[in-house]
């Protein structure tokens, strides 16, 4: 049964990267990028691996796919001008990966080694997520805060990448706003009757 | 015959080399060779946690939280360069951007 279900899952994810790459447009490639995650996450579930496949989801179909369509939608391209004379690049392209799934296929056919049975994926621990959390916030702390520090980089690259002022819009000066004081601002008058100012 | 890691091995190769023939297919459009990239390191990921199942240790599958960190980095700074990049050329072809040379 779970041989059956893994065989459709990964049908699926192959046929959706498929057409990742082949799409034409790129919104399309987007939403089977988004299968293809999706059902990645399905594959993990099979083997018990559910907190991965749960980050999975949250990181990469929350996150990632959204900003990726978010980028394809905000950028004004023309896709089909991109499109023409990819057709020249394709002989190569599948040598290529002849040639990585030939290498792959070597080093399966000359490993005898490949049947582990101590099939567990929660050691020590009886759920997946505890199991994680039981080294992750002890034995690999560090990595865990190096990791938040390269998302903060990564954060305030993006931002210092896109941020820019325009010349003709105004901004708030709240350094300006708050020295204002009341005399600069208000000047009292005492017009005589008749003659104006 | 029972769910091995061979069957996940396999599935993880074949999402490599469709990322990489992926790379070669779109060289004009840089959105899709990042979702190129995001294959193969999804592929990189699965290689990773059926590993850390199928032989019962835990550190595979904390490395492969640590490329999914890396992976949504990645992302946001190469959409980044592409949106400044937009911005300057009005096109996103890669073709055009030896600008700097020389």
């Amino acid at each position: 049964m779970a041989l059956i279900a893994f065989g459709l899952i990964a049908a699926i994810v192959i046929l959706s990267a498929m057409f990742v790459i082949v799409a034409r447009n790129p919104v399309h490639s987007v939403l089977w990028l988004i299968l293809a995650f999706f059902s990645s996450a399905g594959l993990l579930v099979l083997i018990g691996a559910e907190f991965l496949a749960m980050l999975l989801i949250v990181v990469y179909v929350g996150a990632v796919a959204v900003l990726f369509l978010f980028v394809v939608m905000m950028l004004d391209v023309d896709f089909v001008e991109l499109k023409q004379g990819t057709l020249r690049y394709w002989p190569f392209a599948l040598l290529v990966g002849l040639i990585f799934l030939g290498e792959l296929a070597l080093v399966w056919a000359a490993s005898d080694q490949l049947t582990f049975d101590t099939f567990n994926p929660s050691p020590g621990a009886a759920t997946n997520a505890e199991a994680i959390g039981a080294v992750m916030y002890t034995q690999y702390l560090l990595l865990f805060q190096l990791a938040g520090v390269i998302l903060l980089v990564a954060m305030i690259g993006a931002i210092v990448l896109t941020l820019r002022h325009r010349p003709h819009v105004k901004r708030q000066d709240v350094g300006k706003q708050t020295s204002r004081r009341r005399g600069d601002a208000i000047e009292l008058k005492d017009p005589t009757p008749g003659q104006g100012i | 015959m029972e769910l091995g890691i061979l069957h996940f091995l396999i599935v993880s190769a074949a999402l490599f080399t469709i990322g990489v023939v992926g790379i070669f297919v779109n060289r004009k459009n840089v959105i899709v060779i990042l979702m190129a990239l995001e294959l193969i390191l999804l592929s990189v990921n699965l290689n990773l946690v059926a590993f850390s199942v199928f032989t019962g240790t835990i550190q595979g599958q904390i490395f492969a939280m640590l490329v999914l960190t890396v992976a949504a980095a990645e992302a946001a700074v190469g959409l980044a360069i592409l949106v400044v990049y937009f911005r300057n050329r009005r096109d996103i072809s890669v073709e055009n951007v030896d600008l700097m040379k020389g």
